[in-house]
């Protein structure tokens, strides 16, 4: 509000309001303007809105290179559907897990359709808050389900057998090296490296002086960062996070090995500054040319071999995700779309399908390569995608190592010795986005050199305890 | 209170003892003065930077060491402007200038009673106003969300206008108890015995005198609404979400985003630059009125 002038007493009562008080005004006048059109546009709670006879589709989405071009493709689909309008809410992966699990558990409607991994829907599924989507696949013609990687689709499907989210791009993951650092100093990656392979690699290679590091590897915390490499470490020399009676194992000799050899590893051969390393950090370090090895996600060959944004392109080979026990360490990770229960009580289905559909369709992959760029295609959904001409040529440096560690990879037997859970990188119950995160801010202590890696064990043991010791109330 | 110089013994020892402390007296505003830029800059640095990662290209935002002489680019503007970021700012701006103005239409008479026209127990409500401040905005968030769901207003902009204003007015509350106490008694009792009115009173002579501190106010609330990110991620979804939640989008686990979330940044703090810019003067005044009795 515009503060008043001080008035002398003998101001005359009906003097005509001068210039520069309209000017003072002026403001307050558009201010009132302003909010006046806000609320007009605001007054429901949104700003614009669908058209007559048009049905608003709400997505909730991870944000990444790939969803944003579905973003930039999606107006052909509404002009091949003009009664859709699509929104997009694009959020990072944190805030999106987060958003999406309370919105969905809490059945709160704000989306028709989210972007949920393997994690979340077989358990989604099992509570029963996501549409079956068998029917509706088994409706549109050309769809074509039994296209999806089989190791995709069991990963995505309920207690049933049915699938409850659709593929939109899957991953595994596997190690990438430099071949002309190797070829230098004589070593030959085997078809199937050893970790033991890798350290030896990554000892004769680390070359600190010359800011060249042996190996990145992820040291971060968060179940999704530095747990995901670590797990399939643990997974591969003989470790499990719970027996089949859901003890914690986190302090077995085989968990000590694992998290000692990772930690041992990243201490002396690692980038500087591992314990804040992610996905990110690693792809910058490795496409810079900083490291000689990165073990990571298969997508991550997208990064490495795109000359605008990396010093290496070509020159990168893969090999399998190295392993000593057990023979298929990669891990499984997809983001897919589902449809939440609430939207068949809104009678967003059918809307909302049509535009999964089109999203996650065989059409799709070429669709985006020819506008886009063949190194934009979404990988490991589809295995028709392997078998695009223009795909194959850009990406042969990678596809079919790729398209081998996800038919490889199991998420239903991801150790060595049973267990009562399934998932590889992860233990697919609701518990363990805040067990994983935990024990990876222990395990991320101990990359950091703040504590060992046998003090981090002892501590994410009582963590682990607590959780199985409530699975172990639930089974009795 | 200074003791009158005439009452200090004016002795040749204290002279020479207040010679060296001229010299530390000469010597501390400088260093005061240097210390001054050192943090100054501290505090600007990130924002430079910001601003500096822009107009790079993403490769660029990402060398080690990280690079101060490239090549400036709109590249990342360009890709801000084509995401949409209109129905984020118009949330933005909707939430932040209605929660002001509920606060302040609160806050004002508020702080007037509990300052110039104090009751008994004026202590106990100014406690209680502070004390919603001590629980954390996270330990509140499930029953919030809840009841936001079940009334039905999820992804609404009134319901962050609500909580917004909820959220601010207590400091407002307290800022402008603290500009109220400054206002001398004395004008108070001449406009009364003048025959003016207290809604008179207070328009003519107590919001004059304590326009300052509104501005001060004003900012503070425009700020805190303007950068609130957890009510706005937790409470809104396509319609009516706001620019913070907006810049969460170009964070991503696989690619490269620093220059785009700078540009994006850089965007989303231009409207509170302004607006401090506009109240600057107001808000300098309100600052020192506030502060030194």
């Amino acid at each position: 509000m515009a503060p008043p002038p001080s008035r002398s007493p003998d101001r005359p009562p009906h003097r005509r309001r001068s210039p520069l008080r309209i000017a003072r005004s002026g403001p307050l006048a558009l201010l009132a303007v302003v909010l006046l059109a806000l609320s007009g546009c605001a007054g429901a709670g949104a700003l614009g809105g669908g058209g007559e006879g048009q049905q608003t589709i709400t997505i909730a989405i991870v944000s990444n290179p790939q969803m944003q071009d579905a973003i930039e493709l999606s107006p052909q689909f509404e002009a091949e559907n003009p009664d859709i309008r699509l929104k997009f809410v694009s959020l990072s992966e944190n805030e999106a897990r987060a958003k999406i699990t309370a919105s969905v558990a809490t059945e709160g409607g704000e989306f028709d359709a989210v972007m949920i991994s393997n994690y979340e829907t077989p358990q989604w599924a099992a509570n029963g808050w996501l549409v079956d989507l068998d029917p509706l696949m088994a409706q549109t013609p050309g769809y074509d389900e039994d296209d999806f990687i089989p190791a995709v689709r069991g990963a995505l499907s309920g207690p049933d057998g049915h699938m409850y989210a659709v593929p939109f791009y899957g991953e595994s993951s596997f190690l990438m090296y430099r071949k002309d650092l190797f070829a230098q100093a004589g070593i030959t990656m085997p078809a199937q490296p050893t970790w033991q392979d890798v350290a030896a690699a990554a000892q004769r290679l680390h070359d600190p002086a010359n800011g060249m590091s042996g190996i990145c590897l992820r040291g971060k915390p968060g179940w999704g960062e530095v747990m995901a490499p670590f797990d399939t470490v643990a997974n591969t020399f003989g470790a499990r996070w719970f027996d089949p009676q859901w003890n914690a194992q986190l302090t077995s000799p085989q968990f000590r090995a694992a998290a000692n050899f990772y930690v041992d590893l990243v201490q002396n051969y690692g980038t500087p500054g591992a314990a804040t390393s992610g996905f990110s950090e690693c792809g910058t370090q490795f496409s810079q040319g900083n490291a000689a090895m990165w073990y990571d996600a298969t997508v991550a060959a997208g990064i490495v071999e795109n000359p605008e944004e990396s010093r290496v392109a070509g020159n990168v080979g893969y090999a399998p995700a190295p392993v000593v026990e057990k023979q298929d360490a990669g891990w499984l990770y997809t983001w897919s779309l589902a449809i939440p229960k609430t939207s068949d009580e809104a009678g967003t289905t059918a809307a909302t399908w049509r535009f999964l559909s089109w999203m996650t369709s065989k059409d799709y992959g070429p669709m985006v390569g020819g506008q886009l760029g063949w190194e934009h295609v979404p990988p490991g959904a589809r295995q028709s995608t392997y078998r695009i001409p223009e795909y194959v040529e850009a990406s042969k440096a990678y596809a079919q190592q790729t398209l081998d560690a996800i038919a490889a990879a199991d998420q239903k037997n991801p150790t060595v010795e049973p267990v009562p859970y399934t998932g590889i990188q992860f233990v697919a119950i609701p518990e363990f986005q805040d067990l994983g995160t935990r024990v990876s801010q222990q395990l991320s202590a101990a990359v950091a050199g703040q504590q060992t890696a046998d003090e981090a064990l002892d501590q994410a043991q009582v963590y682990a305890e607590t959780v199985g010791e409530s699975y172990q109330r639930e089974g009795q | 209170m200074a003791a009158p110089t005439t009452e200090r013994p004016a002795s040749t020892g204290d002279t020479r003892e207040l010679a060296p402390a001229r010299r530390g007296n000469r010597a501390g505003p400088a260093l005061l003065t240097v210390l001054t830029w050192i943090v100054g800059i501290g505090f600007f640095f990130p924002i430079l930077w910001m601003v500096l990662t822009a107009f790079k290209k993403e490769a660029d935002a990402y060398t080690s060491p990280p690079s101060l002489f490239f090549t400036p680019t709109l590249e990342q503007f360009e890709t801000v402007f084509s995401s949409g970021i209109g129905p984020y700012l118009l949330n933005s701006l909707f939430a932040t200038v209605m929660s002001t103005v509920f606060v302040l239409l609160l806050a004002v008479p508020a702080a007037y009673a509990v300052s110039l026209r104090p009751v008994k127990k004026t202590q106990d409500v100014l406690f209680f106003f502070i004390s919603t401040k001590m629980l954390p905005v996270v330990a509140a968030i499930v029953p919030i969300y809840v009841v936001v769901n079940n009334i039905g207003m999820l992804d609404n902009i009134w319901t962050l206008v609500v909580l917004y204003t909820a959220m601010n007015l207590p400091i407002a509350v307290w800022m402008m108890r603290s500009f109220f106490q400054e206002v001398p008694k004395e004008l108070l009792e001449a406009a009364s015995m003048d025959g003016a009115s207290l809604w008179r009173s207070m328009r003519e002579v107590v919001l004059p005198v304590v326009s300052p501190g509104i501005a001060a106010t004003s900012l503070i609330c425009v700020i805190f609404a303007w950068n609130e990110f957890f009510f706005a991620v937790n409470l809104t979804a396509a319609t009516a979400a706001t620019v913070p939640v907006f810049l969460v989008g170009f964070i991503t686990s696989e690619g490269l985003y620093f220059a785009k979330l700078c540009a994006a940044a850089t965007m989303c703090a231009l409207p509170v630059v302004v607006a401090g810019w506009i109240a600057q003067n107001k808000l300098v005044q309100g600052l020192s009125f506030g502060a030194v009795k």
